[in-house]
């Protein structure tokens, strides 16, 4: 129509989004970080250099060295060892109970906005008597019912933080059931469930995404904290907020037990909150040109 | 307006009650007795226990009989602390965790405030994004490792201030409150900045900048009023979250708080402790939403036409 010089790319979301992401460096390098992170934490077995049983009582609690580059604690364990098979744990934890979050939170969101009514007016107030419940207290009551164990501490932050999750959906799908396209979905005669799952969801998607970057530092801090107060992860497994726990009953003599470890888990949590403020300017469709 | 409150207070009254039902659940879902942790006692003791709590009750009963406590400010005895009861438990160390939490605001309110305002003045400068930084290191820095890591350096190296109790030394509650506090401060600066640049880019500003106004009665007195609605609305969730993180700073400094305590009950699986405590906290962190909630209604005249619509 107009003389001037469109550009002729097909402009998708991802392709659009992952143009942003790419122009933003803190963004970038806390996605670069993470990765490494993860592959660290998933090679461990194969590139920690020493064993993580492996103990050397002799030796002790030794400062950083070229044989043991992060130190020894106590009994004598490599703790660049340690802290790679504690990542494994504290990442996870923040991933999978992340994914728990997201699948309780997006269908219970999902549903609640697209049936609206009482049923609606129901699920919100539950997330409301929920959202009261003091959430640590909520997980530490968990623990104490049922017994330390990993899966259950999964399920159980998971549990939790679905909530705003669910919150953020239900007002993305009572924003989008109004439109168009989903009105023709309906006079098409589709089921509910595959609009919801086919239409619906896709399309609140971005926010989705963003959230969920952003409660995945949530849930490793809570683990840690969880870990710090004994309530969590229980040896012989370890975790950064357990080594940490360590390190503070030492950090007079030993330092180092308690800096590094501590730098790990801050590392990554500075990380996943600049790769998820990236990925809000991203994709948030409110920052998003029109 | 006040029908606005008044719905609130009417609403947190079924939030309330399912907390208290949903705890109630829980606890007596566990496995096991609060009694069968202890080396095993012959059966006509734990009978004769099991009577004295009510524990042979059926369940709807005990839960009637818990509520009607409830209602009367009672919440039952303590298993593990025989011969007192849980409300004089929390009587006795609530004092000390809300002082933590006093000190802990007044730092994370002062801090975030300033913070938040300077890097308003001048957005997208030095002047900006240093503190922004620090803000998103306080973010990032679990008060489990700041806590520590204060101790190490003020408490042990340097030697400035004590490392841990609570006795009525001022030196006693510094480094707690930091502590707990310089999350929140970082969160409130945040806020603060994204309320305040919204605010600066008004009319009305611009109106007093024409007038003639000096940038502190600008940015005081009328970027503050408007600026501060997303940190007041914030000041309820984080009273909340305090209270759960004088957990980990009870424990660190040894402060004899109702943090501490919950995590002691939680390790002798002392039931009806845990059950008053959970409650007890739900009910103030319910009420501090409600007036955190009321209050930022109230600062924001746009809101307190709109009264009830749906939350977005």
């Amino acid at each position: 129509m107009s003389e001037i010089d469109y550009p002729e790319e097909n402009f998708s979301l991802w392709k659009d989004a992952w143009t942003r992401l790419s122009n933003n460096k803190l963004a970038l390098l806390g996605l670069v970080t993470l990765v490494f992170f993860c592959i660290i934490a998933f090679l461990a077995p194969w590139i920690a250099p020493y064993g993580y049983e492996e103990q050397n009582l002799i030796l002790g609690a030794s400062p950083p060295s070229y044989q043991h580059l992060l130190g020894t604690d106590v009994f004598g364990r490599d703790m660049l060892t340690r802290i790679m098979y504690g990542g494994r744990v504290s990442l996870l934890v923040g991933f999978i109970a992340t994914s728990v979050a997201l699948v309780i939170g997006v269908s219970w969101g999902a549903v609640a906005g697209y049936a609206g009514g009482n049923l609606d007016a129901f699920m919100m107030r539950l997330v409301d008597i929920l959202y009261a419940l003091p959430f640590m207290i909520f997980i530490i009551l968990l623990m104490v019912v049922f017994g330390k164990n990993l899966l259950l501490l999964f399920f159980a932050i998971g549990a939790v933080e679905w909530l705003t999750m669910a919150r953020i959906v239900r007002g993305q799908v009572m924003t989008l059931k109004k439109q168009e396209f989903i009105e023709a979905a309906h006079s098409m005669g589709l089921p509910k469930q595959i609009i919801i799952v086919r239409h619906i969801v896709p399309n609140a998607i971005g926010p989705i995404i963003v959230y969920a970057t952003l409660t995945v530092p949530n849930v490793m801090l809570l683990e840690a904290f969880l870990s710090f107060l004994g309530l969590g992860i229980q040896p012989p497994e370890s975790s950064w907020g357990l080594l940490i726990n360590y390190g503070v009953e030492t950090m007079e003599e030993y330092p180092w037990l308690l800096i590094f470890p501590g730098l790990a888990l801050t590392i990554t949590l500075f990380a996943l909150n600049f790769l998820g403020d990236g990925l809000r300017d991203a994709l948030d469709p409110k920052t998003s040109k029109d | 307006m006040i029908r606005f409150a008044a719905v609130r207070l009417l609403q947190a009254i079924p939030v309330l009650f399912g907390v208290i039902t949903i705890t109630f659940i829980l606890i007596h879902s566990a496995p096991g007795g609060p009694f069968s942790a202890d080396k095993a006692v012959p059966p006509e003791v734990l009978m004769a226990l099991e009577e004295k709590y009510d524990l042979n009750l059926p369940l709807w009963q005990q839960y009637f009989g818990y509520l009607e406590d409830l209602i009367s400010g009672d919440f039952g005895p303590s298993f593990k602390y025989p011969g007192r009861n849980v409300s004089e438990l929390i009587a006795s160390a609530f004092p000390t965790t809300a002082e933590l939490a006093l000190y802990s605001m007044i730092v994370a309110i002062v801090i975030g405030l300033f913070a938040g305002v300077v890097a308003a003045m001048r957005p997208n400068s030095v002047q900006d994004y240093a503190p922004m930084s620090l803000a998103m290191i306080g973010i990032c820095m679990p008060s489990f490792l700041l806590g520590p890591l204060l101790v190490l350096i003020f408490g042990i190296y340097l030697e400035w201030l004590p490392i841990s109790g609570w006795n009525s030394l001022p030196g006693d509650k510094i480094l707690p409150a930091i502590t707990l506090g310089t999350g929140y401060a970082a969160y409130i600066a945040r806020l603060t900045r994204g309320g305040m640049l919204d605010i600066l880019s008004q009319d009305y500003i611009r109106t007093a900048r024409a007038k003639g106004l000096s940038e502190i009665v600008i940015v005081c007195k009328h970027g503050l009023r408007g600026g501060l609605i997303p940190v007041v609305a914030f000041l309820g969730p984080a009273f909340a979250g305090m209270l759960g993180g004088s957990f980990v700073v009870e424990t660190i400094f040894n402060i004899p708080g109702l943090g501490r305590f919950y995590v002691q009950a939680a390790f002798n699986r002392d039931y009806t402790m845990i059950l008053g405590t959970t409650i007890f906290f739900a009910a103030l962190i319910v009420s501090f939403n409600l007036i955190s909630d009321i209050l930022a209604m109230w600062m924001n005249p746009k809101l307190r036409q709109k009264d009830l619509g749906d939350e977005k």
